[in-house]
């Protein structure tokens, strides 16, 4: 079997600036956010990110490394808006793409099975059809006649998720309660990279859950990149729960050029192990747990 | 005009708070229901879901707030380890619930007009907007293939607006321009606030009173809502929760008082 262990520089060397990148997860949960901080040090540009939007679109866009952000919402769950990514769409500095979230769904689900659109009631006669004048509608041609929204392939140049276990193959373990559209972002995807808490042998994973738990095939991945609190400060249970603490500082910088240069220095400047020191050293609820 | 909804009696009136009330109206959102997911954002529908589950729409179907349904009415705020799971519901799941019309909601509304459209996108120009609010979510979606209702707890002229900013929740006349296959499963049921109950029964399908919570006049509705509100003759009062009611919402569903955080006694 092929090795697809590779490094998150390697990960990132893989994309280009202009690209269209799917990231998983859902609002403020399971985002692989060793990978979103990557992108927020590289030279990449004008990135088209793809989201059930958290910190993931906020971080990048304060990073300025996006162009245009395609999404249902843009949350960090006990904080309702990324105020990030609000200053971003406040200042203008974002373009948007706001569909209805199972608009979203049938976009990734279109994309992944290589059709052009897929039907929908979601989006009828709201201003989702406003704000994105190129959607079209569709007839339907059978006898009802119903006149459907067609929401088109979400296709992806990369996608990148977050799972809790994963092999050296490329096969991906959620041992949380929703694998929300994950399988989805990466087979919409042409390059498609799974990070992960623990790199484990294949026969582990019977050990770590459930069957429907191993829910990630290798079929979908092209890289897999060992990342331990690579969701921080996102939730990532059972591995850890959200770090509440540091979600609020991450928000509290938003807006304010002292807090964010700081919040920016601290955490985004530099690797990925100086940074999950960083959050060791600050004591917080997550990194205890991503430490047991 | 104003009745019990349940066994139990009337209740104490006198002491009944604005929160209360606006738990109840939720709670009657859900009447008649049978075996369909409820959901609710906000305190007042949280508590409402519940309420009508344990009295009567006991039918109805709770969820965990994450991605799964729960079994009986956990009270708020409910340590997750002590909930009785029924069934797995991840997001991708929701949608076959959603588009199958197994459903009923309350969502709130950051703006609502006239003809029931609701907002929770953003707020001024869509290229840059004044305020960014939380996105559409599901409310496109939801608002043309079930029942749904909104929750707005703090009624004034910036929330009741002549037209909202987004339309994320469909109102009638914009089902009705879109054509059949948005109408066919779309109903606006309730709109429920701190000051009063609404619906759209009316010819033209715009918001009516329907009713106001006990200690606010009409006039305060109309000085709180920034467009003609359709005012039916005799405008009833919000009914009070039985005396059941009242105990399932003080002791068993929201003993931490919750409710009194949302809607100020």
């Amino acid at each position: 079997m092929a090795d697809k262990r590779m490094t998150l520089d390697e990960l990132v060397g893989e994309l280009r600036s202009g690209m269209t990148v799917g990231i998983g997860g859902w609002g403020s949960r399971r985002k692989p956010m060793a990978a979103v901080r990557a992108l927020a040090r590289s030279n990449l540009t004008d990135l088209t990110v793809v989201s059930y939007g958290g910190p993931d679109v906020g971080l990048l866009c304060a990073a300025g490394k996006v162009r245009k952000v395609v999404s249902a919402f843009v949350t960090l769950d006990s904080i309702p808006i990324d105020p990030h990514f609000g200053a971003a769409r406040q200042g203008g500095t974002v373009e948007a793409m706001e569909v209805d979230e199972g608009m979203f769904y049938l976009g990734l689900l279109a994309a992944s099975q290589r059709v052009p659109f897929l039907p929908t009631r979601a989006g009828l006669g709201s201003d989702v059809l406003r704000v994105n004048p190129s959607l079209r509608l569709v007839t339907s041609p059978y006898d009802d006649g119903e006149e459907l929204v067609a929401m088109p392939a979400l296709r992806l140049d990369a996608a990148v998720v977050h799972v809790n276990r994963a092999d050296a193959a490329g096969s991906g373990q959620i041992l949380g309660p929703d694998p929300f559209f994950d399988d989805l972002f990466l087979g919409a995807a042409d390059r498609r990279f799974v990070t992960t808490e623990r790199l484990v042998g294949t026969e582990r994973f019977a050990a770590e859950g459930p069957l429907q738990t191993m829910c990630i095939s290798r079929l979908l991945t092209d890289g897999v990149v060992e990342t331990p609190g690579g969701a921080h400060f996102t939730a990532c249970v059972p591995d850890y729960p959200r770090d509440e603490a540091f979600q609020k500082s991450y928000a509290e910088a938003a807006g304010d050029g002292e807090l964010w240069g700081t919040f920016r220095q601290r955490y985004l400047e530099v690797d990925e192990p100086t940074y999950q020191a960083a959050i060791r050293a600050a004591g917080t609820a997550a990194a205890e747990g991503a430490g047991r | 005009m104003s009745q019990a909804g349940s066994g139990g009696g009337s209740g104490a009136a006198a002491d009944v708070s604005r929160a209360e009330y606006c738990a109840v109206a939720c709670a009657d959102v859900f009447r008649g229901n049978g075996e369909v997911m409820a959901s609710a954002f906000g305190t007042a529908p949280a508590i409402g879901a519940r309420l009508a589950k344990l009295t009567f729409s006991p039918d109805l179907v709770l969820t965990d707030g994450d991605a799964a349904l729960v079994a009986g009415a956990p009270a708020l705020g409910a340590a997750p380890s002590g909930l009785v799971l029924e069934s797995h519901m991840p997001y991708r799941r929701v949608f076959d619930v959603v588009w199958s019309g197994r459903r009923n909601l309350i969502m709130m509304a950051s703006q609502i007009d006239r003809d029931g459209n609701q907002n929770i996108s953003a707020i001024g120009d869509w290229d840059r907007p004044t305020a960014q609010l939380i996105g559409v979510r599901g409310a496109p979606g939801n608002t043309v293939n079930h029942s749904t209702s909104y929750w707005v707890p703090r009624h004034s002229p910036r929330s009741f607006v002549a037209q909202v900013d987004v339309v994320s929740g469909v109102g009638y006349a914009r089902a009705a321009a879109a054509g059949p296959a948005a109408t066919r499963y779309h109903e606006i049921h309730r709109v429920v606030s701190d000051l009063g109950v609404f619906d759209f029964e009316t010819p033209e399908r715009v918001m009516r009173l329907r009713s106001v919570h006990p200690g606010v006049t009409v006039d305060q509705v109309v000085a709180a809502t920034g467009f003609d509100l359709f005012i039916p003759e005799r405008v009833a009062e919000t009914r009070p929760p039985s005396t059941e009611e009242l105990r399932l919402i003080r002791d068993v569903l929201d003993s931490r008082r919750l409710r009194d955080r949302e809607v100020p006694a």
